[in-house]
């Protein structure tokens, strides 16, 4: 049950795109074809739950025990931009098809603040989800990140399917490009708000 | 090339470590400024520091302040947190020694700006203020209590009010020393909809258990 | 370029926000009230002119494989370095701003300025390029948060001057979105920059 409400919450009422503004860049950057879109977020899907994974066990067991907690943001890019490094190679070695796939989205992620931003929310932020506020444990910050990055990619393909329809209307001048875009964003927003109050 | 990185890496975190050093003081000074701000927010005048305690309960062990005037001890500062909006509500609850609400402050909160987060304005918090609570029922008037919510954020107003109904349970078991009863408190702000018509059930039962109190009184 | 040039030229026409659409992520999670604003374009600048000093100055020892990781090394220790003295000088500002300091490390404008300019300019143009940037940075968060405050909270840094609630929409998400598409486009028509 605690974990259904986990999901439900981070995909659709605290939408890491549309309520937490994390990710905002490839959000307006890579939207505006469908396919890349779907290509992004699966990237983003396997790192932020990977990457997750490994910063969560690098707090507990490292940082925590040597009481070196102030060097977690130093720590936290470095071991996402190595697993990006990491995943690519094994990427390219294992499934060609894959990696032709999610490849080019890959170097991005590294900046894209979504999976920094999620490593450090599950590691600093007390979560209530209908109970007593506490901090996540394992499985839950897994869950958290995979159903939080399962909300970026719903975002992200809404959002492109959306762009993908506007680029054939005749736009006026200044709003072409991201203007247009972000007023997209804010009534698909609009649209997620409804979501709000709901767990 | 590994080499290279290595030495920025050696040296980014020897000077991390060094400016950690210098400002670790500060950071607990500000840390400690906080409480002892908060403290003085929601007690009456009192002298020197106030003594820090700790208490256990079903919950984890929760620390509160007792403050005293020229050796009379006047109010306790009990800190106590449930679950808002977005995340928890942690508050600072004065309770003087006769057992009335003195004062509140928020400590914490990550609820919405312009929403919820008007639980640290005056028009909410203000009703909290010398709160009497065997006259007054704590809870927001949509589940029958005496307490205005703030508007389109009952969700922060039932955690705030739980908040002071936690706090008032543990002032309770640190005068009585009892283990405090803090399930009606946690489990009103929930937002799951079966949970919230249990507290609705739980908030009526209080409502019901102040209205006995008072017929008992009235008896008497 | 002269230094003044290297300063203003962040203001308008490499406006980080409004002309190269930089750094979106903060620009739209803090910008609740002007006050913030102006917080987060702070923080960003103080890690940007030290982090673009300190890269330009590098450079040349650093080899090209590893530039990026370095970058970002210097980047989050200066971070790091900004959390403590948040956390001692401005608990209230640090624990308003949250999240989105630790995360100025993955801000595509620091590392973007340390891979355009500091890392091929002389450590002066670089500190003069990362205030100019920064400072823009600043003013356009600080009009934002300016807007979404006025017609969200009925405010203006902090002095409410309408009674009652704003236009709450505007505090929230899909106000952020709609307040900085509409200030791009004021923007746009006023500086004739595409």
């Amino acid at each position: 049950m605690e974990y259904l409400i986990i999901i439900i919450s981070a995909i659709f009422v605290n939408n890491i795109l549309l309520a937490q503004f994390l990710g905002c860049c490839p959000f307006l950057g890579v939207s505006n074809k469908l396919s890349t879109a779907v290509g992004m977020s699966g990237a983003v899907c396997f790192v932020i739950t990977l990457s997750t994974l490994v910063t969560y066990l690098l707090q507990y067991y490292v940082l925590v025990p040597l009481h070196i907690e102030f060097m977690q943001t130093i720590t936290f890019i470095l071991v996402i931009a190595a697993l990006v490094q990491m995943v690519e190679i094994i990427l390219k070695k294992i499934s060609p098809s894959l990696y032709q796939a999610l490849g080019i989205f890959l170097p991005l992620i590294t900046t894209n603040c979504a999976v920094l931003g999620i490593a450090l929310i599950v590691v600093t932020k007390e979560f209530t989800f209908g109970g007593e506020p506490h901090m996540l444990n394992l499985a839950e910050s897994v869950v958290y990140a995979f159903a939080s990055s399962l909300g970026f990619g719903l975002a992200m393909i809404l959002f492109a399917g959306l762009r993908e329809q506007i680029a054939l209307n005749k736009v006026p001048k200044p709003f072409r490009g991201i203007p247009i875009a972000l007023v997209t964003a804010s009534i698909l927003a609009m649209a997620f708000m409804g979501f709000s109050g709901m767990v | 090339m590994v080499l290279s990185l290595g030495v920025i890496c050696l040296v980014g975190s020897g000077l991390l470590a060094g400016v950690y050093v210098l400002t670790k003081d500060p950071i607990e000074a500000a840390a400690e400024a906080k409480t002892n701000n908060a403290i003085r927010q929601v007690l009456p005048e009192f002298d020197g520091v106030p003594e820090q305690k700790t208490i256990e309960t079903d919950g984890g062990t929760i620390s509160y302040y007792v403050a005293s005037n020229a050796g009379e001890v006047i109010g306790y500062a009990v800190t106590a947190s449930a679950s808002g909006f977005s995340g928890p509500v942690s508050l600072m609850v004065g309770i003087t020694a006769d057992g009335i609400v003195y004062n509140t402050s928020v400590l914490s909160q990550s609820e919405t700006p312009g929403l919820g987060a008007k639980c640290t304005e005056p028009a909410f918090a203000d009703q909290f203020k010398n709160l009497n609570p065997a006259a007054t029922k704590l809870a927001v008037k949509k589940d029958g209590g005496d307490i205005d919510a703030i508007t389109a954020s009952t969700i922060t107003s039932r955690a705030y009010v739980a908040a002071v109904n936690n706090a008032l349970a543990i002032y309770q078991a640190i005068v009585s020393g009892g283990v405090p009863d803090m399930s009606t408190g946690a489990s009103v702000p929930t937002e799951d909809p079966a949970a919230q018509s249990a507290a609705d059930t739980a908030a009526a039962q209080t409502a019901g258990d102040t209205a006995a109190a008072q017929t008992a009184e009235e008896n008497k | 370029m002269g230094k003044f040039k290297l300063i203003t030229k962040g203001l308008v026409k490499e406006n980080p926000t409004f002309v190269l659409l930089l750094g979106m992520c903060p620009t739209l999670a803090t910008t609740t009230s002007a006050m913030n604003g102006m917080g987060m374009g702070l923080a960003t600048m103080f890690v940007l002119v030290l982090s673009n000093m300190v890269i330009s100055a590098t450079a040349p020892y650093i080899p090209d494989k590893v530039r990026i990781p370095s970058y970002i090394v210097i980047i989050a220790a200066f971070v790091t370095i900004l959390q403590f003295i948040m956390q001692a000088y401005t608990p209230a500002m640090y624990e308003t701003l949250g999240l989105f300091i630790p995360l100025i490390v993955v801000n595509c404008i620091v590392l973007g300025r340390a891979e355009a300019f500091a890392n091929k300019n002389s450590v002066i143009d670089s500190a003069c390029d990362g205030i100019g940037i920064g400072l823009g940075f600043t003013m356009s968060l600080t009009i934002l948060g300016l807007v979404r405050e006025i017609l969200g909270s009925g405010s203006a840094f902090g002095f409410k001057f309408i009674e009652g609630d704003g236009i709450i929409a505007f505090v929230l998400a899909p106000g952020a979105f709609l307040a900085l598409a509409y200030l791009i486009v004021i923007f746009r028509k006023i500086t004739k920059i595409e």
